[in-house]
């Protein structure tokens, strides 16, 4: 049975800095993932990480388009800390050895991205994500005394008697053994749920476990109804190219050959925010200006051939390998896709949750400084600022502290639950039906425009396949690498994803961010100027109330790029 | 911009079938590997991994792949496909039949040179992280950094871009044939981490990695130089190169002399050439053991010991008629050799040795505004 005085589950960015900054107060660090850490989902995080880091910018202009871009929705504290923390987090990456871009001079050059008044994105070619991800393994690496627990899945959180967190069940997937995990801090930093829809940006494996344990174990979700939706996403699989492909210069044009961002956001183009670019192509292919196969195209011939082949490598490959395009010399096709949840488990600017002992950090957390719409290149920054603030908070805070008790019945009820699983006949539903039933109904009907009765029609189909889900057909009656065992879990915890974004997207009765409902097309600061948490509630739908959104120097303003 | 016809736009494809022969591995069964034929209906641009699971969804869940991001970043899903190691989520399942032959099933199975655990699945520890580890992979730079960001050549860091770009796939390991003759090798994905580090203008380390990689028996001089791993790399890595450029500055920065002859095999095959143009094979063994001298390579009594022990590869050249006896005494200049000892001078006239950046490729003729790429710098394009 491990103990450790910090355990964190999931080691993507947010996972890995997090184990880092506890490591280095000296705490006993463990790290679970249930794939190996680089295989994490942080490595799609393509276009670079902004920092207010040249000395014309500044930390309040960065935070202001982070205000501006959310739709006046996130916590003006939080982004304050992040935009104020984000040069020196960027300077700390650089002396671990991240390859950043440099420029002529040997320093750190940059590009331009959507929603922002300056060009202040950090990169290494379009591979960000991933040079960050493998350069923090490289720390972990480095340093034995942490201990990480690779291919293990966490099913459960665990309480001890004074109903704190104090642990986790997880089973090693190479075995299928089952550990009860003690711990005086469980900071979660799984990642996002883009699974839930089809198609999607997001990788197979973010299927929402965190934040679904996190609200099973009574921590309220926010903001769940922000979900983003990028603009330049491949029509059928979804993959994504990214929003540095616009901040090189891209073009986008509708199948008249018009440039129609010049109707909607008139001064910043193809890089107005997300939410604005998405509803704008959005709103092309509906009125019959699209593509026949329901896109519109991005042109990223103007940008000159040589730097596409130094910093959008990686679109180049995507383009030829999966959309038979040659970027550099034709226009790719392209639509609004699922990419990005903004809610998540509700934390304050340390990571913690509504729950004792229980931390979370990343893209299953909301602190919120996304609030309605995230600005490109602030996810990776989130995911560091807030996984070290995490981890140095949760390892102080362990420092003195006994190793609590979990309650030990947790663990045979997670035991009798995946036995009884594998032991299961093969009467109900396969897993892939639910799941691409789930898909289709979230991205028909929870998507760019969003309605009531649409919204009614996604929820009753959810609470059914929760339902299903109870009996789905398992194959596999193995231990080891039994991904059947973990896809029926993943399965029920994106339903409850599901139903809290579609409970979030019913209850907000207007228009902000990624929020757009065609019955409330207005955005209305006098009722709902705040955030929806949810918490569980029995089998029921979950227990709506709100929290005031944490304003500080920036008033709301009528939203224009 | 052009606008397009929508009749030129491409429909999205018919599917079609296709026959996945899965080897299928249960360690709890009792038994040994065996095929598995699935009958698959998708497009043909979809990729060999939407195959598998597509008969893992429908058929049988119980197959075991590990796979996440779908678009050859995460690096999961590395299997061999007719016998070639690959990212299945980047090898379109078309291209794969096509490779098969006509009735032929595509032959999916694990990675080579690493433990199988389950199905597709193999063991990476045991293999291919061990080897990451054993290079030191992070950055060791010298004393406190600085107060902002080190400054480096921009032209540095896009070098060493290339090998950063190794998602750790594996696919090369599977493809090294040194590993399978020597699974102590160090390895095609570990060394390209070391040139990660190596190339970094910014870490202090430079000639103690290169002096470590050179004197051990598995490093950097037991690349055979056959280009599987380049052949199989999804993401141009090219790990060969990075080997290659490994031996380079070993000898050429710090004429670092191993005890392993890469110093002496480098440096008699560049003296040859110069002197002869060809290779003269009677004299590259003494030269491999003397530091590349002929001289030390005959009189040295350590090098003398080895020259000994390597008469049975002699006598077999001799027998195979791969050395004539007569060309051991002469070997003949080339006709043009002046021309190549020109090539000699011209390059050894360089104040830097030239290193090919082999990462940013592709025709730069239509690209007159290449030299202002930092144009995105000057302030948001509008």
């Amino acid at each position: 049975m491990p103990h450790h005085d910090v355990l964190v589950i999931g080691a993507g960015l947010a996972g890995q800095r997090a184990a880092l900054a506890a490591a280095e107060t000296g705490a006993s660090v463990g790290v679970i993932s249930k794939v190996h850490p680089v295989r994490s989902h942080s490595n799609a995080a393509a276009g670079g990480i902004n920092a207010a880091l040249d000395p014309d910018d500044s930390w309040e202009s960065h935070a202001y388009d982070t205000v501006k871009g959310s739709d006046y929705l996130g916590d003006q504290d939080a982004i304050e800390i992040m935009c104020r923390e984000a040069p020196d987090e960027v300077l700390h990456l650089e002396h671990l050895g991240v390859t950043f871009h440099r420029n002529d001079e040997g320093k750190l050059g940059t590009r331009a991205f959507g929603g922002a008044s300056a060009a202040r994105t950090y990169y290494v070619a379009d591979i960000t994500g991933q040079a960050l991800l493998h350069v923090l393994y490289e720390q972990l690496m480095k340093r034995p005394e942490v201990t990480r627990y690779e291919e293990w899945f966490t099913t459960a959180l665990v309480r001890d008697d004074s109903g704190r967190i104090a642990g986790a069940v997880t089973r090693n997937i190479r075995d299928g053994s089952i550990e009860l995990f003690t711990a005086k801090a469980v900071i979660l930093a799984t990642g996002g749920n883009g699974q839930i829809f089809n198609p999607t940006t997001n990788a197979l494996i973010c299927t929402g476990d965190g934040i679904a344990m996190a609200y099973r174990a009574g921590a309220p979700l926010m903001d769940m109804e922000m979900v983003q939706y990028h603009p330049t996403t491949l029509a059928g699989i979804g993959l994504l190219i990214t929003e540095g492909a616009r901040g090189e210069g891209a073009h986008l044009y509708n199948a008249e050959g018009e440039r129609f961002m010049e109707k909607y956001a008139p001064n910043k183009m193809e890089l107005a925010s997300r939410d604005v670019v998405s509803r704008a192509e959005q709103t092309e292919i509906d009125e019959g200006r699209g593509f026949p196969d329901g896109t519109v195209a991005l042109d990223i011939t103007v940008v000159p051939r040589h730097r596409i082949l130094q910093s959008l490598r990686e679109i180049v490959n995507v383009g030829r390998d999966f959309a038979g395009t040659d970027i550099t010399t034709e226009p790719i096709h392209i639509k609004p896709g699922n990419h990005y949840v903004m809610g998540g488990i509700k934390t304050d600017i340390d990571g913690q949750t509504g729950v004792d002992g229980l931390y979370a950090a990343g893209e299953c957390a909301c602190v919120s400084v996304h609030g309605g719409n995230r600005l490109g290149a602030n996810s990776l920054l989130d995911t560091l600022i807030f996984g070290r603030r995490s981890g140095a908070h949760a390892a102080q805070m362990a420092r003195g502290m006994a190793m609590p008790t979990p309650a030990g019945s947790e663990l045979a009820r997670e035991r009798d639950t995946i036995a009884g699983i594998i032991s299961r006949d093969r009467s109900g539903r396969r897993i892939s039906e639910i799941k691409a039933e789930m898909g289709k109904v979230m991205d028909a009907d929870v998507s760019v425009f969003r309605d009531e009765t649409r919204l009614r029609s996604a929820l009753e189909v959810v609470k059914r396949l929760q339902e299903e889900a109870k009996t789905v057909a398992v194959d596999d009656k193995g231990s080891v690498f039994n991904q059947d065992v973990l896809g029926t879990l993943e399965l029920q915890f994106m339903l409850d994803n599901a139903e809290c974004i579609v409970m979030g997207a019913i209850e907000r009765k207007e228009s902000r961010g990624a929020q757009f409902r065609t019955d409330f097309p207005e955005r209305n600061d006098d009722e709902w100027l705040k955030h929806i948490n949810l918490s569980v509630n029995g089998d029921d739908v979950p227990e709506v109330s709100y929290s005031e959104v944490t304003m500080t120097q920036w008033e709301p303003e009528e939203r224009k790029y | 911009m052009m606008s397009r016809n929508p009749d030129d736009v491409p429909k999205m494809s018919e599917t079609a079938n296709y026959t996945l022969k899965i080897r299928r591995y249960d360690p709890e069964a009792g038994e040994t590997a065996f095929w598995r034929d699935y009958d698959v209906d998708i497009a043909p641009e979809r990729s060999v991994l939407d195959g598998i699971l597509y008969a893992k969804d429908r058929e049988d869940a119980s197959i075991g792949i590990r796979c996440s991001c779908r678009a050859a970043i995460c690096g999961s899903c590395g299997v061999r496909i007719n016998g070639r190691s690959a990212l299945a989520c980047n090898t379109r399942i078309s291209d794969a039949a096509a490779r098969a032959g006509a009735g032929n099933p595509i032959l999916v199975e694990p990675m080579g040179n690493m433990p199988v655990l389950k199905d597709l699945i193999v063991d990476m520890d045991a293999v291919h992280w061990k080897k990451i580890q054993r290079v030191v992979p992070w950055l060791l730079p010298d004393g406190e950094p600085p107060e902002r960001e080190y400054i480096v050549p921009a032209e540095s860091m896009i070098d060493v871009t290339q090998s950063m770009a190794c998602i750790q796939c594996g696919a090369c390991v599977s493809a090294c044939l040194s590993l399978e003759v020597d699974p102590e090798f160090v390895g095609p994905a570990a060394l390209a981490k070391a040139y990660r580090f190596v190339g970094d203008p910014r870490d202090g380390q430079t000639e103690e990695r290169l002096r470590d990689l050179a004197e051990d028996p598995h490093g950097m001089y037991d690349c055979t130089h056959c280009f599987a791993c380049i052949e199989v790399c999804p993401k141009d890595v090219a790990p060969m190169s990075q080997i290659m450029r490994l031996r380079r500055r070993a000898t050429g920065d710090y004429e670092i002399k191993d005890k392993n002859n890469g110093y002496g095999h480098e440096k008699g095959f560049v003296d040859m050439i110069e002197k002869w143009g060809t290779l003269h094979e009677a004299q590259m063994l003494p030269r491999s053991f003397g530091d590349g001298s002929m001289i030390r390579g005959q009189t040295e009594p350590g090098a003398v010991k080895q020259l000994v022990e390597a008469l049975p590869t002699a006598a077999r050249g001799l027998k195979s008629g791969k050395v004539a006896p007569k060309k051991i005494l002469f070997h003949p200049k080339l006709p043009d050799q002046d021309n190549v000892k020109k090539i000699y001078k011209q390059i050894e006239s360089q104040d830097e040795r030239l290193e090919l950046n082999l990462y940013i490729v592709g025709d730069n003729s239509s690209d007159e505004e290449g030299a202002s790429a930092e144009g995105s710098e000057e302030g948001l394009p509008r």
